[in-house]
């Protein structure tokens, strides 16, 4: 971990601090009686707001998610640091593209 | 003289890393350290016994092993504090190399002492006045508050973040470079920042703080790595280092 | 085979660590599922609902329990660190983790009780 990975890492910490708190309160929110896609998708659909919070929230995820899971390989697996950080970078990519594709799909299918 | 009260039964690392534990039976006394008792087994049951010990009273961290799981000065650990039961299970350090039985090769931990550049750079010579070191100043508390370390090893041994990474500096290392950092004569801050802050450095600390708790000197790494963080992420941010 | 223990590893604190650590990984696996499932509304409003309808089985609900304890604790985890590295150092941490750990399991508790 070097001190450039270790600012990525801490700052989309920070910034998701809020954002999980917001997430919490919408799960309790939503599941608040039964939950059903119209429910959901009644609220996101065309939402400016919420396709900029999850899509802010995907990107913040992917990074930190990338960057953690870089650390356990390098630490907990025989992997080295190239392979390691491919593996993360690897990871990343999938979260942000598997997650940016939910946020299109709750906001504008 | 005290008379003996009973015996302890005491198992100590023979050999190098693959080694096994052998059980010897030594007669307790009235404040016995753990130190007492492999004394007593090398002088009186085994003289091929090999470890180390210097000043006896706590000053000089030579006399580190892992006593019941935890890594201790010897010297300084009541028998009477730690051996429930009468036993007692004493290995060299972890995370050295063994060179027999409880001696543990220091090299690696004052390589990445080096590393860490915990050495201090000067920036003035004789012919220059003395330095005014105010002991108040915020930098001078924090360096003081981390300086008596002994190089004992004992949070070096208790660290899993070194465990686990062969490369990472290490918890007494970067406590050292810390103190330099803050000391306002140093000259050699901006290497030294660059050293903490690459693969292996205060960035790989995840803040167990086991250190923190082992520390018999009751100095605090995770405090000193923290500040280190701090420091480095502004040295970067300002462009004064690179990744 | 060198049989040497560390006993450190009742901290409080070391399993703080931890539990961040393993929270961190089994979110991470997680996400990837979180984000097909909600994939499935490009398939249409019934996809999705057909899906939220599988997830009423009540051990569906539990694990969802379950996540909302992880995402807690490893929220709170976080804070934890980033309070360590950013601000002076406090003295009763052992008794903020220990803090943290009983706040996530009690949402994920009156989470679970309002699904139930």
């Amino acid at each position: 971990m070097t001190v450039r990975l270790y600012i990525w890492q801490r700052a989309t910490a920070a910034l998701m601090a809020p954002l999980v708190l917001i997430h919490i309160a919408v799960i309790f929110y939503a599941t608040r009686q039964g939950l059903s896609a119209a429910d959901i998708l009644s609220r996101t659909r065309g939402s400016v707001v919420w396709a900029a919070y999850y899509g802010i929230f995907v990107a913040a995820a992917s990074i930190h998610a990338g960057i953690g899971v870089r650390n356990i390989l390098t630490e907990w697996s025989p992997l080295d640091d190239r392979r390691a950080g491919q593996a993360a970078i690897a990871l990343g990519v999938l979260l942000a593209a598997l997650g940016l594709r939910a946020v299109y799909a709750v906001v504008l299918s | 003289m005290s008379a003996p009260l009973s015996d302890l039964s005491v198992s100590l690392w023979r050999g190098g890393e693959d080694g096994r534990y052998q059980t010897y039976t030594v007669p307790r006394r009235d404040s016995q350290t753990v130190l007492d008792v492999v004394t007593f087994v090398q002088r009186h049951l085994d003289p091929t016994l090999s470890y180390r010990f210097a000043c006896r009273v706590g000053v000089c961290g030579s006399c580190a092993m892992t006593v019941n799981g935890r890594p201790r000065w010897t010297c300084r650990t009541h028998v009477a504090k730690v051996a429930g039961g009468g036993r007692l299970e004493i290995g060299p350090l972890e995370n050295l190399p063994v060179i027999k039985d409880l001696a543990t090769d220091m090299a690696e931990f004052f390589r990445k002492w080096q590393r860490a550049k915990g050495v201090f750079a000067p920036s003035q010579t004789r012919h220059d006045a003395i330095a005014q070191i105010r002991p108040d100043t915020p930098a001078r508390a924090a360096a003081d508050a981390a300086i008596e370390c002994i190089n004992c090893g004992v949070c070096y041994a208790g660290c899993d973040t070194v465990r686990w990474n062969s490369e990472y500096l290490g918890p007494a290392a970067l406590t050292r470079a810390w103190t330099l950092v803050n000391d306002q004569r140093d000259a050699g801050n901006r290497d030294r920042l660059q050293a903490v802050a690459a693969t292996g450095g205060c960035h790989s600390c995840h803040s167990h703080q086991s250190c923190q708790e082992l520390c018999p000197q009751t100095l605090n790494p995770t405090a000193a790595i923290a500040g280190l963080k701090r420091r480095t992420a502004a040295a970067y941010l300002k462009g004064e280092i690179k990744t | 085979m060198t049989a040497r223990l560390t006993k450190h590893r009742d901290s409080a604190l070391w399993i703080a660590a931890m539990v961040h650590r393993l929270s961190g990984l089994a979110l991470a696996i997680f996400l990837p599922f979180h984000f097909l499932a909600l994939g499935l509304a490009i398939d249409g409003e019934a996809s999705l609902n057909g899906f939220l309808r599988w997830t009423d089985q009540p051990w569906v609900k539990f694990s969802e329990g379950g996540l909302v304890f992880l995402l807690t604790v490893h929220l709170l985890g976080g804070l934890r660190v980033l309070v360590i590295e950013n601000f002076a150092w406090r003295d009763g941490q052992k008794q903020l983790a220990t803090l943290a750990a009983a706040v996530s399991a009690v949402v994920a508790f009156i989470f679970l009780v309002r699904v139930f």
